[in-house]
């Protein structure tokens, strides 16, 4: 069963700033679901507040525009009642990480078969510019004219924390990785964490500029592939070896790569590689890009159904009646 | 000396001891064996908020209070016509309830120089004469229980646990109360522990046969059974009442229903109790948050489910953004809060009825929801099933307002003929070619329910304000005004659905009572005994209190004054005086007790005699 591109789109006019890096992020998600084999009437699309929070609207699904940071909470109640559902999360720094914290801790950790797309752009773009938990230190904002003096999150690194089951990171102009990220995330049985770095061209351009941009792309990130060497360049001439517990750069001949470069290994049980790589950042090491972690692992559905099953064999003689009548019952008489 | 037998209307008897002690269990077994010999039972258990407080100290005493009677009864007492004193704690802590002339059984190994200080005794209380107005009976609990399980070779500990059966053996003995449905519940109660069903019976029988041949007592007492409807009955507490409705309810629904909750004081029993009834369909998640478990369930809504969320007063106030997302998204789903005394941490196991403002008034913006409110442990399951079928009929959050009182109270429960019980099988729109997945029903104004999973009605919705024809966001000025009346007249609608208001007493005369909530009984009881006494007093009271019932209008303005009596500042008093603009009077208590029937009668006597009539408009 297969739609035509257009029929994803919804009859809402898109109303984003122009230039906005979400535009980008629709028109990937509208051209990939045709791909899918999942009817539109099965798909929800459940999102929070902010610029990322206005996402379901533009889709011909099922959407709901919910309370800040609460999207997996509403989203975990949905999957309970309706496990067949397919079910997306459109969340933000802000609506993830800050208010909305906790609800991603505990999806993650439960391994709902979800997807969950944050969009990343370091900011807090609906309420006009504020910093956001993953502003860099020192930033200077409308609530910050002196600089933040908070560090950072990471969202990679917290999602890993959380033992989620699949982590991913895109670009946002980087259409076709971001397209392999979200196949694979659709693909995975269990919560599949994906930060797309999104550009807010009015309240924070240019954040991934220094790295992101076309021209120093390839100099300055690494696309990892499961079971490939870790290596970059405009040539593959730069790869990522361990020094001791630290991942270093080094060049080379890209007809002779050295034999200890590292081998990407995104089924690793426990994430000690994605958690290396995911502190790599710019300008000391290339900043990563792809699926940095991806296993199963059983997911809440899975032993929610199993549990179940169990209760009901455990009590198989629980009728409506019988519930009513637990306990001691005695008869009294006319 | 062969004791003289006296018939008694009813008894009133409190266990009180550390919480280590087995008040509870004791007062509850009592509860049943009273049930099952045929009488009405009512009880008040009166526990302390942390969980084993240091032995032996005030803070500690925990308590069990229960009333059986030979005739319908409504609370679990004023007065006490016993007190069991497990130690000099539960017997200062207690002993101003106990009736003048009344028994007390005191633990006399307990009251001890060490035991006497840490309860703040400087003298013991059996000797300076503060006892001196009641009929005490000092025994050797502890030592007659290690004595009479002394074959067993139990460690010290456990044969002293024993000893609150010594105490229900006596206890039984005195109130002619046969022995074989507990001996029969040790049996199943400890299968696993052969050694403790034997020691224990040995316990409750010795108490028996003690409370005989020491020839303590004088007389002995016997209780007839009471006339109660026929039909079959079981025990049942507030808490058990709302996780069975929930558990019926997905029996009945044939739909997912989603029970989610956050542990709290005194609402965490419903979840637990919820877990038993997983194989009539009933889902149960244990959520990190009060915020997470509302949000849930209204995931579970907008998929078709049903759901539930139970919480107390601090959880109330964080559920309350949530609230507003079900509300203003149209989706069904039910708010139980047992209420609790607060402010803020307040007093978590006593009981109060102060959430109703925070029920009416709590979200920001124009968002009425619907409240109802059980006035009895067993009323419980029934408004439940009420609140989830108006939450159906009408796409809405209701909240129903219930209390620690009814939380943990106890009465016998008549089991409910299942074809009685509502219709709660729930229809989604399907049609495909139907115009707008948001066209109202044109009695109750309530959008039709089109859920994932249903081709060609795929739709989005949210917290944004809505067109009222099309469903699109829209912040126009008009369309706003329309829609904001449009939420409230549908809340309105639901008047419809109040069928009657129970009258006790005339249409009019001098007073009416109202009264909401837990405090049915004591109220039902005084205005029982002031109508017996032939004064013109009658009493409503109300299980819906949003929107108020259409019943209530022509029915206030029928008397010399309205009394309306609360465990709050007078929260139900503000609504009626602003709806109605009588000037009614407030009759409020706010110390985390119930009411006593004694008060009720008083201050309505008072009324009776001082008001003029009011005029109205």
């Amino acid at each position: 069963m297969s739609h035509e591109k257009q029929s994803f789109a919804s009859d809402q006019e898109v109303r984003w700033c122009p230039g906005c890096g979400d535009y980008a992020i629709l028109n990937a998600v509208q051209k990939f679901l045709p791909e899918l084999d999942i009817p539109r009437e099965n798909m929800v699309f459940i999102s929070g507040i902010g610029c990322s929070g206005r996402f379901p609207y533009y889709l011909n699904t099922y959407g709901f525009h919910t309370i800040h940071g609460r999207a997996p909470a509403v989203a975990t109640g949905l999957k309970i009642a309706r496990p067949e559902l397919s079910v997306w999360i459109v969340t933000g720094d802000g609506d993830g990480l800050s208010i909305g914290g906790n609800h991603l801790l505990h999806i993650l950790r439960r391994n709902l078969d979800v997807t969950i797309l944050l969009f990343n752009n370091r900011i807090y773009g609906l309420t006009k510019g504020q910093y956001s938990p993953t502003s860099e230190i020192g930033k200077v904002t409308t609530t910050s004219p002196l600089g933040t003096v908070d560090q950072p999150l990471d969202p990679i690194r917290i999602a890993l924390a959380a033992g989620a089951t699949f982590v991913a990171r895109a670009l946002d102009v980087d259409v076709k990785g971001l397209q392999q990220v979200l196949r694979a995330a659709n693909a995975h049985r269990g919560t599949s964490f994906v930060e797309i770095y999104q550009n807010c061209n009015i309240f924070n351009d240019g954040a991934f500029a220094a790295f992101g941009e076309k021209a120093v792309r390839a100099e300055r990130t690494v696309w990892l592939e499961h079971g490939k060497p870790i290596q970059f360049g405009k040539n593959g001439e730069k790869g990522i070896r361990l020094k001791g517990w630290q991942p270093e750069v080094v060049e080379f001949d890209p007809a002779t790569p050295p034999s200890d470069l590292l081998i990407h290994d995104s089924y690793q049980e426990t994430p000690i590689l994605a958690e290396i790589l995911s502190q790599m950042v710019y300008p000391q090491l290339p900043v990563p890009f792809g699926i940095l972690r991806a296993v199963r692992r059983p997911t809440f559905e899975e032993l929610h159904a199993e549990q179940h099953q169990k209760a009901k064999t455990k009590h198989p003689q629980l009728n409506l009646m019988a519930a009513l009548q637990q306990g001691q019952t005695w008869e009294v008489k006319a | 000396m062969t004791p003289t037998t006296v018939q008694r209307h009813a008894v009133v008897i409190r266990f009180a001891g550390d919480s280590g002690d087995g008040m509870q269990v004791t007062g509850a077994q009592l509860t049943n064996v009273s049930a099952i010999f045929g009488n009405d039972v009512q009880t008040f258990p009166d526990f302390p908020a942390e969980i084993r407080a240091p032995a032996g100290t005030l803070p500690g005493v925990s308590g069990f209070q229960l009333c059986f009677s030979d005739h319908d009864i409504h609370t679990a007492g004023d007065a006490l016509d016993v007190l069991v004193a497990m130690n000099p704690a539960a017997l200062r802590v207690n002993l101003a309830d106990l009736a003048t002339g009344s028994i007390l059984l005191l633990n006399s190994d307990n009251f001890q120089a060490k035991e006497l200080s840490k309860a703040k005794y400087t003298t013991d209380p059996r000797e300076d004469g503060s006892l001196s107005g009641y009929q005490v009976f000092s025994i050797p609990m502890t030592e007659l229980t290690l004595k009479a399980v002394e074959a067993l070779k139990l460690s010290h500990s456990q044969a002293k646990k024993c000893k609150n059966m010594l105490a229900l053996g006596i206890v039984c003995w005195l109130f002619s109360r046969p022995l074989e449905s507990t001996l029969e519940w040790l049996a199943q109660k400890y299968i696993k522990y052969p050694e403790m069903i034997q020691a224990n019976q040995l316990a409750l029988k010795a108490g028996y046969n003690f409370a005989i041949t020491a020839e303590f007592f004088a007389q002995r007492y016997e209780v007839p059974k009471a006339q109660l409807t026929p039909g079959t009955y079981r025990q049942i507490t507030g808490n058990e009442a709302i996780a069975l409705a929930a558990g019926v309810a997905a029996s009945l629904s044939k739909r997912p229903v989603l029970l989610a909750g956050y542990p709290i004081t005194p609402a965490s029993s419903i979840l637990q109790s919820a877990t038993k009834y997983a194989a009539l369909g009933l889902e149960t998640f244990q959520a990190e948050d009060e915020i997470a478990a509302i949000c849930a369930v209204v995931g579970a809504a907008f998929g078709g489910g049903l759901g539930i969320t139970c919480t107390s007063g601090p959880g109330f106030d964080l559920k309350t953004e949530g609230l507003g997302l079900a509300a203003m998204t149209e989706l069904p789903m039910v708010l139980v809060d047992v209420q609790r005394a607060g402010p803020s941490t307040g007093m978590p196991t006593k009981s109060e009825q102060s959430d109703l403002a925070a029920a009416l008034y709590g979200r920001h913006g124009e968002c009425p929801i619907p409240i109802l409110a059980p006035a009895t442990p067993g009323e419980c399951f029934y408004i439940m099933l009420e609140a989830l079928r108006i939450a159906c009929k009408y796409m809405t959050p209701v909240i129903v307002l219930s209390d620690a009182y009814l939380s943990s109270s106890a009465e016998p429960w008549r089991l409910p003929d299942i074809n009685t019980l509502p219709d709660l099988t729930l229809s989604f729109c399907t049609d495909p070619n139907a115009l707008n997945p948001l066209q109202r029903d044109a009695n109750t104004l309530a959008r039709p329910w089109a859920i994932p999973g249903t081709p060609g009605l795929e739709h989005r919705l949210g917290g944004l304000e809505k067109n009222v024809k099309t469903g699109d966001i829209s912040y126009d000025p008009a369309n706003h005004e329309a829609m904001v009346h449009l939420r409230a007249e549908k809340i309105q609608r639901i008047t419809a659905e109040i069928t009657d208001l129970e009258l006790i007493g005339a249409a009019t005369g001098d007073v009416l009572v109202i009264g909401w909530g837990s405090t049915y009984g004591a109220i039902l009881t005084a205005v029982q005994n002031l109508q017996d006494e032939g004064l013109a007093v009658s009493f409503v009271h109300l299980r819906h209190l949003l929107p108020l019932p259409k019943q209530l209008d022509a029915l206030i303005t029928q008397f010399k004054t309205v009394i309306i009596a609360e465990l709050n500042l007078g929260q139900l008093n503000a609504v009626l005086r602003a709806k109605y603009l009588i000037d009614t009077v407030a009759y409020n208590k706010i110390t985390g007790k119930p009411f006593l029937v004694s008060e009720l009668e008083t201050e309505i006597r008072k009324l009776v005699v001082a008001r003029e009539k009011i005029n109205v408009p």
